[in-house]
Formats: structure tokens, C-alpha cells, sequence
């Protein structure tokens, strides 16, 4: 009998389509490893009634022909997305209650293209974080472990982050595909950790309107699952212009399946020099190196390009999305939502429950934020990081002039244990080293899992593109999938199969 | 740039965020060591570069000025903290006085 949590998105809808099994019996798989996931603390908020309830009105749109591009198929969501009367945190304390009103574009696209809603993920306090142990709710699990007795070292692993939870809960097979959201890093990262494929859209492609904000020039809504043909599945249902964001694009959204033609050919794929960090493990330079032979194999023609701006990436987001950060989480102030710690004055009472509610890394980068925005250091730090932003995109427009897409690696290692890296916020910050620039310039960018580390775990190859061309980077990110025939699957698997 | 105890208390006055005054030295420490971190970017000339305001080149959209939405007071007052439930029956938020 076929296990219906192995499937496919793509297998699962034809499955649907066929009448072979029933969103129903679908859904109540995935509650099922849902459940059994939960050593993994991958959701915060299960949702089993309604993803039933959907499931059941899926099934009666199947049966009348009426299916939506995604009918049946079950979805985790980040708890960042606002979903409406299901409890939002951000993995936040100050949260604490907050039952939105409303349901965020991105959702509401999903629920209407006929998804089902298992629950709510798991994340890095309000984004801040690349290993998913920032939540008020406790870290994460990684479903993928050391091969036994690696170095004697079998600790438990971070997912990556901020979308850590969405990125376990699809490679540990307790949801079919889940959305992220991606600041520095927060999809592509994690789904490098984690085996699975994540993609950031182009800055404007999918509406951040109901998205908790944490640094709206860099927040980027986007899709998290197991193949590519999945992600880019996902992504038309999500994507699409929304007048309630202003910096939503109204662009057309094309078939992004019909871009997997496998055809490369011609193709031109630069190869950015700085892309090598020290302390880099060997084994990630040649897996990059094995990423550039199979598209060269594949009739594609690598492009040595120079990214001369890279090493300042990191440096500017510290400094940009703290100060928007700072900026957005002004509105926490326990007076209309959330958590409230009483006060005497207004003033203790704001203080008070700033104090309770933030953790210590979203304190951090507000308080960075506050200062690099107070009067006297503006220029020197805000406007000096945005001029540099500037000279960051124009690496890429430089680059893209001569070539049509980028291959790098995902991220500078494989996933940590949970735990390391915890005492230097800066070790932490350069996990994002490759992820970084293609938020600054609001490039498309998707990570594909392409082999393993030499203690068996998964690393991923990123595939920049140019805006709003997520085709080019989905049909080559789709290659990549296809050449390195990742089959491995992590030692815990939800429901035990 | 190092920022000392008395730099940290006030940034964290402006955020609106309590600090003890055991927290403020670690703070200043760890603060400091990401500002030095950043300050790096002094090594580039920006002279003539403008500073990014959108990654996309668009402009802002504009919209008929017409009321889209609202009408909808319990829902905005369904998240209150149930602190006042008197001032919420009557349709407020409730916060410590503010003017004598």
C-alpha cells in the first residue's frame, strides 16, 4: 500500500485528481505524523479539526470537478502568517493570546487554491535567528542526526532558521509543504539543513500584507517543500499582486511547471569567486565545483563572475534590518494586543512589557536598531548601510548583464547541534553569509538539496536569478535536483515509515 | 563604536525596553562588539552612491481616497488585555492615566 506521507505534492495531486484516495484519508495522514512529529517541537498551534474540515470540503470540490491548483494537499504554515482566529505568536512571548482578526494574503491564496491547514510552525522569535532556538516555545529538532557515532558526537541538531519548524515538519514528512519567510536566510537555510527545497521569491512576487513584520524591505513570503516541481507548485498559488501591499508587483504570474523543461542548454551560470569564506569545510567547495560540472553537463556554460560587494552583505543587513526591526516592533507596546505587564505609568507599562515579552536576541537587535536610527548616528550607520545596499544590487545587475542565473552554496556548513554557536551572535549571523545579498537586492534565489556532508548531512546549492525571472531559477534549480538525485532521507521520519 | 553603561540605558530608554542594572554591562559588551563588526563598512567610498530607497524600481501606487474597510470595533478590541473589562465593554483600551 502506498504510504501517503512519501508522496510527492505533485504525485499527491494526481493521486487526488485520480480519485485514488481522498483529501480526507490525506489529511488524516498528515495529522497523524503531525502528532508523531512532536518530539521534534516543529508546530506551535496543531490545527487537526479544521485541516479535516478542509479536507472534507476539498473532497466535495474534487468530486465536482471544481479542484483548485493545490485541492487536498496539507500545509504547515509559519507562525509569522497571520491566520485568522488561529493563534499567532511570531514564536514570541509578547504575542502571548494574539488571535488575528484577519488572514494574510498568502494564506488566503493557499486556502482558496484549495490547501489544507495543518497548524502553525515553529520559528525563530520574530524571524531573528538561523537556528530556530530563539522561540519563546523552545528550539526546534533537526530530523536529520550525525551518522551514528560520527566523532562520537550524536547531540541533536538546530533545522537552520528562522523557518526552522516549517523545514522539519516537510523533510520529517509531517506536512506536505509549508510556507517560510526569508530576511537574511530564513528559507533558504533551513532547507539546506534540513534536505528539502526552499525558495525566496523576488522582493514584491508574494504579498507580505498579514506577514508580522520584522524588516519590510527584506521580508520575502515564499514556499518551503520536498522536490522543486513542488515548490514551484506552491508558489503560483501563492504569488500574485495585492493591492493591500504597496510594494506588491502587478505582474502577471506565470505557470512556473511549464519552466521545468529540464533544458539548459545555452544557458549562461555565474560562478561568484567571493563566495568562499574562510573556515569553509572542504566538502562544500566540492559539492559547488560538482553543482558547476552537472550543469555543464547539462549543455549550460559556467561563467567565472566577481561579486566584489559580498563580504559587506552581512554587515549592512546588521545594521538595516535591526533599524527596521526597531522600527516595526514599536507597535508592541501591550496596550492593544498580547502580552501586558501592568506599570504604574504608561511609560513602566511599555517598558515592563517590552522587557517580559522580547527575548534576548530580538532585544538586541532592537536596541542595535534604535541606535543606529538615533540622532547623531543616522548617517553614519543607516545611510552608510543603504549606500552600500546600493553598491550590492549593482553587483548583481553588473553580473547579470553577462550571465543569467548564479550557482553558489546554500550556506557556509551543515547543520550545528543545538546549542553551538549560541554564545556569539556574530558566529551565528555568518550562517547567512550566502543568503544575505540576494535579500539586499530582492533577487529570487532557491536551495536545493544536493548532497551529503561527510557525517551524513544534508548540504544545499542556492540558484540566484534575475527579478522576477523565478522561472530561469526554479528550471535550473530543477536540474540541479535531477543531477544530484538526492534520495537521502533523514533517520527521523514522522510515523516511523 | 564601544558603548558604555550609561549609552546602553539610554538607547534602551528610547526602545522602551527595561533593563536591570546587571544587564547593562554584558549589553554594552555585546553591543559594542557588533558595532565594531559593522563599522567595517568604512572601508568603502560611498561618496557619489545614493542610498537605496526600493529594491524595486517601481513607484509607490496611488489609490482613490476612499474608505475600504472598518466598521469592525469588537473585532480590533477582541485582542485587548482583559485587564479593563469595563473600559472594553464600552468600547476602549484601557492604559495607566496619563494626565492628571
Amino acid at each position: 500500500m502506498t504510504v501517503l506521507t512519501e508522496l510527492t505534492l505533485a504525485e499527491a495531486r494526481a493521486g487526488l485528481r485520480a480519485r485514488q484516495f481522498s483529501a480526507r484519508e490525506l489529511a488524516g495522514a498528515y495529522v497523524a505524523t503531525m502528532e508523531a512529529a512532536r518530539p521534534l517541537n516543529v508546530f506551535i498551534t496543531e490545527t487537526p479539526e479544521r485541516a479535516l474540515d478542509m479536507a472534507a470540503a476539498s473532497d466535495e470540490r474534487l468530486a465536482k470537478g471544481e479542484a483548485g491548483l493545490i485541492e487536498g494537499i496539507p500545509i504547515a504554515v509559519k507562525d509569522l502568517f497571520c491566520t485568522k482566529g488561529v493563534l499567532t505568536t511570531a514564536a514570541s512571548h509578547i504575542l502571548d493570546g494574539f488571535h488575528p482578526p484577519y488572514e494574510s494574503t498568502v494564506t488566503e491564496k493557499l486556502w482558496r487554491a484549495g490547501g489544507v491547514m495543518l497548524g502553525k510552525t515553529n520559528m525563530d522569535e520574530f524571524a531573528m535567528g538561523s537556528s530556530n532556538t530563539t522561540s519563546y516555545y523552545g528550539p526546534v529538532e533537526n530530523p536529520w542526526r550525525r551518522r551514528q557515532g560520527h566523532l562520537g558526537d550524536n547531540r541533536p541538531l538546530v533545522p537552520g532558521g528562522s523557518s526552522g519548524g516549517s523545514a522539519a515538519a516537510v523533510a520529517a514528512r509531517a506536512a506536505l509543504g509549508a510556507t517560510g519567510t526569508d530576511t537574511g536566510g530564513s528559507i533558504r537555510q533551513p532547507a539546506s539543513f534540513c534536505g528539502i527545497v526552499g525558495l525566496k521569491p523576488t522582493y514584491g512576487r508574494c504579498s507580505r500584507w498579514g506577514v508580522v513584520a520584522f524588516a519590510s524591505s527584506l521580508d520575502h513570503p515564499g514556499p518551503m517543500a520536498r522536490t522543486v516541481r513542488d515548490a514551484a507548485i506552491l508558489l503560483g498559488a501563492m504569488a500574485g499582486h495585492d493591492p493591500r501591499d504597496s510594494t506588491s508587483a502587478p505582474l502577471p504570474v506565470p505557470d512556473y511547471e511549464m519552466a521545468l523543461t529540464g533544458d539548459i542548454r545555452g544557458l549562461r551560470v555565474g560562478i561568484p569567486r567571493e563566495y568562499r569564506v574562510d573556515g569553509m569545510p572542504g566538502e562544500i567547495e566540492t559539492l559547488w565545483q560538482q553543482g558547476v560540472a552537472w550543469l555543464r553537463e547539462a549543455g549550460a556554460e559556467p561563467v567565472e563572475i566577481t561579486l566584489p560587494m559580498t563580504k559587506y552583505a552581512l554587515p549592512t543587513y546588521y545594521i538595516i534590518a535591526p533599524a527596521e526591526a526597531s522600527s516595526n516592533l514599536a507597535r508592541y507596546d501591550g496596550v492593544r494586543f498580547g502580552l501586558r505587564v501592568p506599570g504604574d505609568t504608561l511609560d513602566d507599562m511599555y517598558e515592563l512589557t517590552r522587557a517580559a515579552g522580547f527575548g534576548a536576541e530580538v532585544r538586541r537587535r532592537v536596541l542595535i536598531g534604535t541606535y543606529v536610527l538615533s540622532a547623531g548616528y543616522y548617517d553614519a550607520y543607516y545611510l552608510k548601510a543603504q549606500r552600500v545596499r546600493t553598491l550590492i544590487a549593482r553587483d548583481f545587475a553588473a553580473a547579470f548583464g553577462r550571465v543569467d542565473c548564479i550557482l553558489t552554496p546554500t550556506a557556509p556548513s551543515a547543520a550545528f547541534a543545538i546549542g553551538e554557536k549560541a554564545d556569539d551572535p556574530i558566529a551565528m549571523y555568518l550562517n547567512d553569509v550566502f543568503t544575505v545579498p540576494a535579500d539586499l537586492a530582492g533577487l529570487p534565489a532557491v536551495s536545493v538539496p544536493a548532497g551529503l556532508s561527510a557525517d551524513g548531512l544534508p548540504l544545499g546549492l542556492q540558484v540566484i536569478g534575475r527579478a522576477f525571472d523565478e522561472a530561469t531559477v526554479l528550471r535550473v534549480g530543477d536540474v540541479v535536483e535531477r543531477a544530484a538525485q538526492f534520495t537521502h532521507r533523514p533517520p527521523f521520519i514522522a510515523g516511523g515509515h | 563604536m564601544a558603548l558604555d553603561k550609561a549609552a546602553v540605558a539610554h538607547i534602551a530608554a528610547l526602545a522602551r525596553i527595561r533593563l536591570t542594572e546587571a544587564e547593562l554591562e554584558p549589553l554594552a559588551a555585546e553591543l559594542s562588539h557588533i558595532l565594531m563588526w559593522v563599522e567595517q563598512l568604512g572601508e568603502i567610498d560611498t561618496n557619489d552612491v545614493p542610498p537605496m530607497t526600493s529594491v524595486a524600481a517601481m513607484r509607490l501606487p496611488m489609490r482613490e481616497d476612499a474608505v475600504t474597510d472598518g466598521n469592525c470595533r469588537d473585532a480590533i478590541l477582541g485582542n485587548a488585555p482583559q485587564s479593563a473589562p469595563e473600559a472594553l465593554r464600552r468600547g476602549f483600551f484601557a492604559v495607566p492615566k496619563v494626565v492628571e
